[in-house]
């Protein structure tokens, strides 16, 4: 029987061995020197919260993986041999595959900080940072964390519900300006300040200082201040997390190298998540995309070739969403951060300063081109249909009661977004 | 407290204290709970109704204080912080302990009211009942009953953890409406109300007071002594009566058909109203297992078999004792029975045993033609005991078992235990009925939002019936779930906004179809090929 070996037991790797066993007898062995179980990654920080317990992270109940004859192995993988077929663990013992695929996730950045290794740092991504920051929060009264995106805030909300005092270093000038326009990171800058995080906007580190014991016991900035703090959270981006492939032949370049249908350039050898990199992008793609829904969608994707019927991923509408403290966020096609040549922003932000809804559209032949929220839910059924439509920004307006995705009794807002629209696009015609 | 579970979380406890206001509100409140446990343990106390009144009146502030403390000081938003670290939210000591008080406060309620100091033999009260004579005089007329102490407290409760909901979830609109309309039941349609009735018809034969409290919810609703104490109750005895037969035959099946059975659980039941108000720091202990479904399931039916057997063997019994009472004859009962039996599993098993499990439909029919069965036997035997049993002993068996071991004991004491909504998952019988019409007439249903999920797992977490809510969630299907009582917990809590309470056509509600939006379209269809 064809023996298909998954490394890496997240959300690419496990959509990919639940998709096989839905069509294919193979034997499945998932490798993870992680946890036993697959668990939820976007649901760590609940569990440091106290929201959630770790059981909870997990989306399948312990006997899911024997029904479904999916083996789970736990070891680190240090090699993988593609002439013979097999891949080495860390006490090396040898597994053999007859299909090896690669879904090992990312790793934290770290870019040579002086201190970077100290204890009391740590990135927000496995199971053992997690475990750390449980050790090193009880004695912490100041954290620092470096780098401004969506782990960063997430950490920062983490050490806030226990009461710790953050300082949030963003090297720029407003959170999270490469993806968010002006008006959104201006709401989010002002939020971090809401719940009394400590920002400091065009921020770099340059050391971490270490105590007697090789704990961090302060951070220099490049504005020379030194800030006394416990714990240095390091969440300035996420790269492939692939160096047991170093002699293994497979291509790589910052991650594994793979072709449309997720293949290296070693027959029988595949990559799927946040540890691929396509040759070329796709559409206005990154080549690597470290997200939970692509790695699903990959997973998807090279279950079919894996049973039989060879497809390539293809990805539709670009989607994403986060939630930055207590506003939510959800984007749909794309809306840069500032305005392509083509490109017409739409902006209408509520009173409150807490919702906003943007709409990027083609000057020219008023296409709808892409759609960020905040603080409004939106139903991506109604917006994936109209990306794929290539409806106007018009119809969109005109609809927008019909994309919204609040509760109930949620006052609604599309009168104020529909005027607001008019009166700066739409001359004379009245909606 | 060596049963307590550990908390097998990997998060420490550090850093989460109350503060001194926080404080200040939890020893007011315990303060008010104290004056009654004096009055409990008898000791007198002078202007009684005074000390009733500041006692509520510290229970209300203690409340108000605490709440205010807690939620105000900081943004709106979802403030689950510490759940699973704090004691009296994770099965602690402090859990154990109100457990166990709550369930000996109702074994003493419904079997010893003498020690709450009811006096049955005309005497005046003492004890705790005595206590409340005052509000009672006020009220109803007359001096209070353990039930009157009972409805009061339980009133008390939705009301004041009822305004702790509500700050909690300022920002959720939903959740604000429906707590007001649970605050709303509770304090006029089965508090108020029915004392100021009582008061003004000081002759009339006490029947049942919840006015929303409907069969087989409440289950003596046709019990003898209810039936008569309505048909000899004049004006207001028959209104409640058509009233009560209105609310199962019409109203209800409209109003779920329309909005699910969330407009009865979760908006206007007053144990759906204690569930969510008191209950809400424990709607996370619920058990998400897919065993635990297998036996809620097959509870909740039985008790629903159970209730609907006592219930026409004690009208039978009337019936046949009672003839001159009622223009239906004990024959014209019996033949009805049946056939609404026959019409209803034959309606079902025609147009609906697709969309049921088989063993579902196979369990559903044989306990049909059983006790239809044994309802002819009887009949034609001549025997008075409609169904082998006596009416009696069986509307005992009911009222001990379900009525109170059940919803009261297990149903409440439990909270901090199993979760908030232990009676309603597994015991109740209303929510059965309206939970097969969910499941099967409604338009009521959870969308999901495309392929927003991120199986983060806080909707499942934090649903109080129990329901894995992110295994639908994150395979992009529609939640459609005969125990849902439509909280709207799951949605708040989603910090992806994946989840939406909607009344929708009931076409195409049901999708069992992995339809993850975001990925190749083609890809979807390979996907969905079984």
């Amino acid at each position: 029987m064809e023996h298909i070996v998954i490394i890496g037991n997240g959300i690419a790797g496990v959509t990919l061995a639940q998709q096989i066993r839905k069509k294919s007898d193979s034997k499945i062995s998932i490798v993870s020197s992680e946890t036993e179980f697959f668990f939820s990654r976007t649901a760590l920080m609940y569990v440091f919260m106290g929201h959630l317990k770790w059981e909870h992270t997990q989306p399948y109940e312990n006997d899911f993986w024997k029904k479904n004859k999916i083996e789970l192995l736990q070891g680190l993988i240090t090699a993988v041999v593609p002439d013979l077929k097999e891949i080495i663990l860390e006490n090396n013992t040898k597994l053999t595959y007859d299909k090896l695929v690669i879904a090992t996730g990312s790793k934290p950045n770290k870019y040579g900080w002086p201190g970077q290794d100290l204890q009391g740092v740590t990135g927000l991504y496995h199971k053992p940072d997690l475990e750390a920051l449980e050790n090193w929060a009880p004695t912490t009264k100041r954290a620092v964390i470096v780098g401004g995106g969506l782990i960063g805030i997430e950490l920062a909300e983490m050490l806030r519900s226990r009461n710790i005092a953050v300082t949030f270093l963003v090297r720029e000038k407003s959170f999270w300006d490469g993806v968010l326009p002006f008006g959104e990171s201006q709401i989010i800058n002002r939020h971090i300040l809401e719940h009394h995080i400590d920002l400091r906007l065009d921020t770099n580190l340059v050391e971490i200082i270490s105590d007697e014991k090789g704990h961090a016991r302060a951070i220099v900035t490049d504005k020379g201040e030194t800030i006394e703090c416990e714990i240095v959270g390091l969440t300035a981006g996420v790269s492939p997390n692939i160096d047991f492939l170093k002699d293994s032949g497979i291509e790589l370049g910052k991650g594994v190298k793979v072709n449309r249908f997720l293949e290296t350039n070693i027959k029988d050898i595949y990559a799927i998540g946040d540890c691929a990199e396509q040759h070329v992008a796709i559409d206005l793609r990154r080549p690597i995309e470290a997200v939970w829904y692509t790695g699903r969608m990959m997973g998807e994707a090279l279950a079919q070739t894996l049973t039989g019927t060879r497809t390539a991923y293809k990805p539709g509408h670009w989607f994403n969403s986060a939630k930055f403290l207590d506003i939510e966020y959800q984007t749909y096609g794309w809306v840069w951060a500032a305005a392509k040549e083509n490109e017409e922003h739409f902006y209408w932000e509520h009173q409150s300063g807490k919702k906003a809804i943007r709409i990027s559209f083609d000057k020219k032949d008023r296409t709808f081109l892409g759609i960020n929220t905040f603080g409004i839910r939106l139903r991506h059924e109604f917006f994936d249909k109209v990306l794929t439509s290539k409806e106007t920004v018009d119809y969109v307006m005109k609809h927008l009661a019909k994309a919204n995705f609040d509760p109930e009794f949620f006052t609604s807002y599309e009168k104020e977004i529909q005027k607001h629209f008019t009166s700066h696009f739409v001359g004379i015609i009245t909606i | 407290m060596s049963k307590s579970v550990k908390n097998i979380s990997i998060a420490s406890h550090e850093n989460i204290q109350m503060d001194g206001i926080q404080k200040l509100g939890v020893a007011l409140g315990l303060l008010g709970l104290f004056i009654m446990a004096l009055a409990l343990f008898n000791v007198s106390f002078p202007n009684k109704g005074l000390w009733l009144a500041g006692s509520i009146l510290a229970i209300f502030t203690g409340i108000t204080v605490y709440a205010n403390r807690t939620y105000l000081n900081q943004p709106e938003g979802i403030n689950n912080n510490g759940i699973w670290h704090k004691n009296l939210t994770n099965r602690g000591s402090w859990a154990w302990m109100t457990g166990i008080i709550l369930t000996s406060f109702y074994i003493v309620l419904y079997w010893y009211p003498q020690y709450l100091g009811l006096n049955q033999d005309g005497e005046a009260n003492t004890g705790i009942v005595g206590f409340f004579d005052p509000l009672s005089y006020i009220l109803n007329g007359k001096a209070a009953s353990q039930w009157f102490v009972y409805g009061t407290l339980y009133t008390v409760a939705i009301l004041g953890l009822g305004y702790k909901f509500i700050l909690k979830y300022r920002h959720n609109k939903y959740q604000l409406v429906r707590t007001i309309s649970v605050m709303f039941f509770q304090l006029g349609f089965a508090f108020l109300i029915p004392e100021i009735l009582e008061k003004l018809n000081p002759e009339k034969a006490y029947f049942a007071k919840d006015l929303k409290n409907m069969w087989p919810l409440n289950y003596y609703f046709f019990n003898d002594w209810h039936l008569k104490a309505m048909l000899e109750g004049g004006n207001l005895g028959l209104f409640l009566l058509f009233f009560g037969i209105a609310m199962i035959f019409i109203i209800s099946p409209i109003l779920t058909y329309f909005y699910g059975k969330r407009w009865y659980c979760s908006w206007v039941c007053g144990c759906g109203g204690l569930a969510e108000t008191a209950g809400d720091s424990f709607r996370h202990l619920s058990n998400k297992t897919d065993t635990v479904w297998k036996i809620e399931r097959w509870m909740i039916h039985s008790v629903l078999v159970f209730s609907f057997v006592m219930t026409i063997a004690v009208i039978f019994t009337f019936l046949s004792n009672n003839p001159e009472m009622s223009f239906i004859t004990k024959d014209h009962f019996i033949w009805g029975i049946v056939a609404f039996l026959l019409v209803f599993t034959g309606a079902l098993y025609i147009f609906k045993r697709k969309d049921l499990d088989k063993d579902a439909v196979f369990t559903l029919l044989s306990l049909v033609a059983i006790i239809i069965i044994l309802l002819l036997i009887n009949y034609f035997s001549g025997n008075q005991n409609i169904l082998f049993i006596d009416s009696n002993s069986l509307r005992e068996w009911y009222g001990f078992a379900i009525g109170a071991a059940f919803s009261g004991v297990v149903g409440v004491g439990f909270y901090p235990i199993l979760g908030n909504r232990v009676w309603c998952r597994f015991g109740c019988p209303m929510a059965a009925i309206l939970g097969l019409q969910q499941r099967l007439f409604s338009k009521f249903r959870i969308t999901t939002n495309g392929g927003q999920c991120i199986s983060c797992g806080n909707c499942s977490t934090y649903c109080e019936m129990g329901i894995d809510v992110r295994s639908y969630a994150q395979k992009g299907e529609n939640i459609v779930r005969s125990s849902c009582v439509g909280c709207g917990i799951c949605a708040a809590v989603c910090p992806r906004g994946v989840l939406k309470l909607e009344n929708d056509s009931p076409a195409g509600r049901i999708n069992s179809n992995e339809i993850l939006l975001g990925n190749d379209i083609d890809l979807m269809d390979l996907i969905n090929q079984k």
